[in-house]
């Protein structure tokens, strides 16, 4: 039984701990959630440079040519500070869905920029306040040209180009594809939208009769949206778990300094079994993304079931620790001083990122009743 | 990141198939348990298989060989657990006994208790008991009030255990009783091996709200021990006994009941008013939420196994699991009954889909939360163990145990 991580790998989460410890702490979150930077630029070089945006890429596109494993403990570092730039974004989606639905040409194109942190990609999807899917995606690609609008976009701004899920005219599930658009093509307009997490900058992109390319064959946009999320789901599972235990921690630590009555609130238990059950998610969480992360890195036939678990139970986990961990501070932790909100937000941000709860439990009771008719 | 065997595991998990194969049957499709028999008849086949793997090499498997166990590694004893699963074999009647009881006599007792008592016990001879509870003392097992007192080489015991499983049928059990009330409760307690037909020793069955007995109640009326059979010095009972309830974690598995595959199954079948119900998006949420539970726990007992594989001690993960899991064996169980609609309220082996196990499980789980550690005692555990926090404020920690107001 080696159900763990390698040593290796441990050592590189360490490595990546120690930076974004020393490089990324809850000041930088700040700065960007006050001010007008898109992400913290010195975060993302720090991370170029120690080639963490290449590590799933093959060697020949100029990335490490390493496994989802290594990808996994950064993913869980990242979370652990909600770090301020758009690596969920560029790596764990455009660059799967590059790598997945990508022609040769493109591939050369864009990987190894993508690997070498010089572009940020993104994928375009969401377009109104409902989930998006076949039956409601309108955004259209015929002729070469991508025309409507796409919100929100995540990291819209300060990606290079977009993958978009556009219709192209087929029926059902077959109505859309893949597009690659380069954003600084002419009629594409983009404006920032207002979210819930500035620290995570999101943008309304119109396309006017934008010239843009297939990726991949056309029908397939939403099977190869469903490959991606399967993938990033795994790997947002432990950015998730990352925030859940930043959470948890920063709730006992209070917990541990605040009096109330003539006593530590930790010493009361209707704090502790809050924070009991915090961690109880947590470790289910844990143990579901480790089974994700395995059936990914050994592209398992149950990796769909299995990244559905580590979704829901990284988002449940997650909800639970940012929400609590903001009233078990009480007062202060409402306040805008305080380092709760970049939890409570990401926490949020992160459970919408790849279609909610709602769809991922309605997915995976599919995918269970799949398997009992085979 | 893998789920195989080392090479070392690999060749333990062949010696135990090999020898299960020559010595029981292997489970199957049609027949995955072993018919009903009386009590009598029962104990006697858990008896005999506990007999035959002692001679075999597989009972106790990580106790020293000198006291009849096998020397082995915890993981040897998990790889051989595994794999009798897959085989039709007795269980039950020895597991507080082995789980919980013994363990404490071979970290307590003396030599010529090891001698006496593990190597009978070892190869099924006699069955062990644990006496802690009380109706005064639950989940405060400490505020007990069985007390013992000292009359030359004896201790005369008097009062009541309560929630004492298989005291009818054992031979020996371990009791902590008070010694000395004038002390702070902790420090006034100590422990004994005690012996089950000892004259003054009466055992009634509890009648659950389930309508089964599977628990009893001991009564002791003068009840004479020697002072050779205390475990521990005088007062040092519940350093004693927390090594028993260290076990209890370990020994307490998991409910039983049915899961979110057989609910599946159930709302496969079930017309709801509009649609059948695995169309109901309230019933695929609850199917979700069990799988993602039911499969966490799997691969936190992956993660525990991983660690004994390495030769590390396990994290504290495991301390989630029966938190998680008896909620949800109650939960779903209800659940489930909703699914049936009024039929749901049938409790009838014969009639109930799945021969009742859904009524079982919402009657039995309400026990499961309180039994071996509630709910919020197990919470309490992994917020002071885990987490580090502080205890409640204690008001009965420094005060003699007889001053402590009693009431109800």
């Amino acid at each position: 039984m080696n159900f763990d991580f390698s040593d290796d790998q441990k050592m590189l989460k360490e490595q990546v701990n120690k930076f974004l410890t020393d490089k990324c702490g809850m000041d930088v979150a700040r700065r960007i959630l006050d001010g007008d930077e898109p992400y913290a630029k010195e975060v993302w070089q720090g991370l170029v440079d120690m080639g963490l945006m290449g590590i799933a890429i093959p060697e020949e596109f100029g990335g490490l040519g390493l496994g989802a494993l290594e990808l996994c403990v950064v993913a869980e570092e990242l979370g652990r500070v909600a770090a301020p730039v758009p690596f969920s974004t560029s790596v764990y989606i455009a660059t799967e869905a590059m790598k997945l639905a990508g022609t040769d040409e493109q591939k050369k194109t864009w990987l190894p920029k993508l690997a070498a942190g010089e572009v940020i990609g993104t994928l375009a999807m969401s377009e109104g306040p409902q989930a998006a899917g076949p039956r409601s995606v309108e955004v259209s690609f015929s002729g070469g040209k991508l025309n409507g609008t796409k919100i929100p976009v995540p990291d819209g701004s300060a990606a290079d180009f977009a993958i978009v899920l556009a219709n192209t005219g087929g029926k059902g599930d077959k109505a859309l594809s893949f597009v690659l658009v380069d954003l600084t093509a002419k009629g594409v307009t983009r404006e920032d939208v207002k979210t819930i997490d500035p620290t995570r900058p999101h943008a309304t992109i119109s396309f006017d009769n934008v010239d843009a390319e297939l990726m991949g064959e056309e029908g397939n946009g939403w099977a190869y949206t469903q490959e991606v999320f399967d993938a990033a789901a795994v790997w947002m599972a432990f950015e998730q778990i990352g925030g859940t235990e930043a959470s948890m921690w920063m709730a006992r630590d209070y917990a541990l300094e605040r009096y109330a009555f003539g006593r530590l609130i930790g010493s009361y238990q209707a704090i502790k079994h809050k924070i009991a059950d915090m961690y109880v998610k947590l470790e289910l969480a844990r143990s579901n993304a480790y089974f994700g992360a395995m059936m990914l890195n050994d592209k398992g036939a149950e990796l769909p079931q299995a990244a559905a678990a580590a979704r829901i139970s990284a988002t449940e986990a997650y909800r639970y620790a940012a929400q609590e961990n903001v009233q078990v501070h009480g007062g202060i932790g409402y306040t805008w001083e305080a380092d709760t909100q970049f939890f409570y937000r990401r926490s949020k941000l992160l459970a919408l990122a790849l279609g909610s709860s709602i769809e991922w439990k309605d997915k995976l009771v599919a995918r269970l009743e799949a398997r009992n008719a085979a | 990141m893998d789920f195989n065997d080392t090479p070392s595991e690999a060749a333990y998990r062949a010696k135990a198939r090999a020898w299960l194969d020559a010595n029981a049957e292997r489970k199957t499709a049609k027949k995955d348990s072993l018919p009903a028999l009386s009590l009598t008849e029962a104990l006697e086949r858990a008896r005999t298989w506990q007999r035959t793997k002692a001679e075999g090499g597989f009972a106790c498997i990580t106790w020293p060989k000198e006291y009849g166990g096998q020397g082995g590694s915890s993981l040897d004893n998990v790889v051989y657990s595994q794999e009798e699963s897959n085989y039709l074999v007795p269980g039950g009647f020895y597991a507080i006994g082995l789980g919980m009881c013994l363990p404490t006599v071979l970290a307590w007792g003396t030599d010529a208790h090891k001698e006496r008592y593990v190597a009978p016990a070892v190869r099924g001879d006699e069955i062990w008991c644990q006496l802690f509870s009380e109706p005064a003392g639950g989940s405060d097992v400490a505020g007990l009030r069985t007390r013992a007192e000292k009359d030359g080489d004896e201790w005369v015991i008097n009062g009541q255990k309560v929630w004492t499983s298989g005291a009818h049928y054992c031979d020996y059990g371990i009791v902590v009783v008070r010694t000395d009330p004038n002390v702070p409760k902790h420090k006034g307690l100590t422990m004994f091996i005690i012996d089950m037909k000892a004259p003054g020793v009466e055992v009634r069955p509890i009648k659950q709200m389930s309508g089964e007995s599977e628990f009893n109640e001991v009564f002791f009326t003068d009840v004479r021990i020697p002072d050779s059979d205390r475990l521990g010095e005088p007062g040092q009972g519940w350093k004693v006994a927390l090594t028993t309830l260290m076990n209890e974690r370990l020994a307490v598995g998991g409910g039983g009941g049915a899961d979110w595959e057989e609910l599946l199954g159930l709302a496969q079948e079930a017309e709801m008013e509009q649609t059948l119900a695995t169309a109901n998006s309230a019933v695929r949420e609850r199917i979700a939420d069990w799988y993602v539970q039911t499969q966490g726990l799997k691969y936190t007992r992956f993660r525990t196994l991983t660690a004994l594989s390495k030769g590390q001690t396990p994290g504290p993960e495991s301390s989630i699991s029966k938190i998680v899991s008896a909620t949800k064996m109650q939960e779903l169980g209800s659940f489930a009954m909703d699914l049936q609609g009024q039929h749901g309220i049938v409790r009838d082996r014969e009639i109930s889909p799945n021969a009742a196990v859904f009524q079982n499980q919402w009657m039995g789980g309400a026990g499961y939360r309180i039994a071996g550690g509630t709910d919020e005692i197990l919470r309490n555990i992994v917020a002071e163990r885990v987490l580090g926090m502080p205890q409640d404020i204690r008001v009965d920690k420094d005060k003699p145990f007889s001053e402590m107001p009693a009431g109800k």
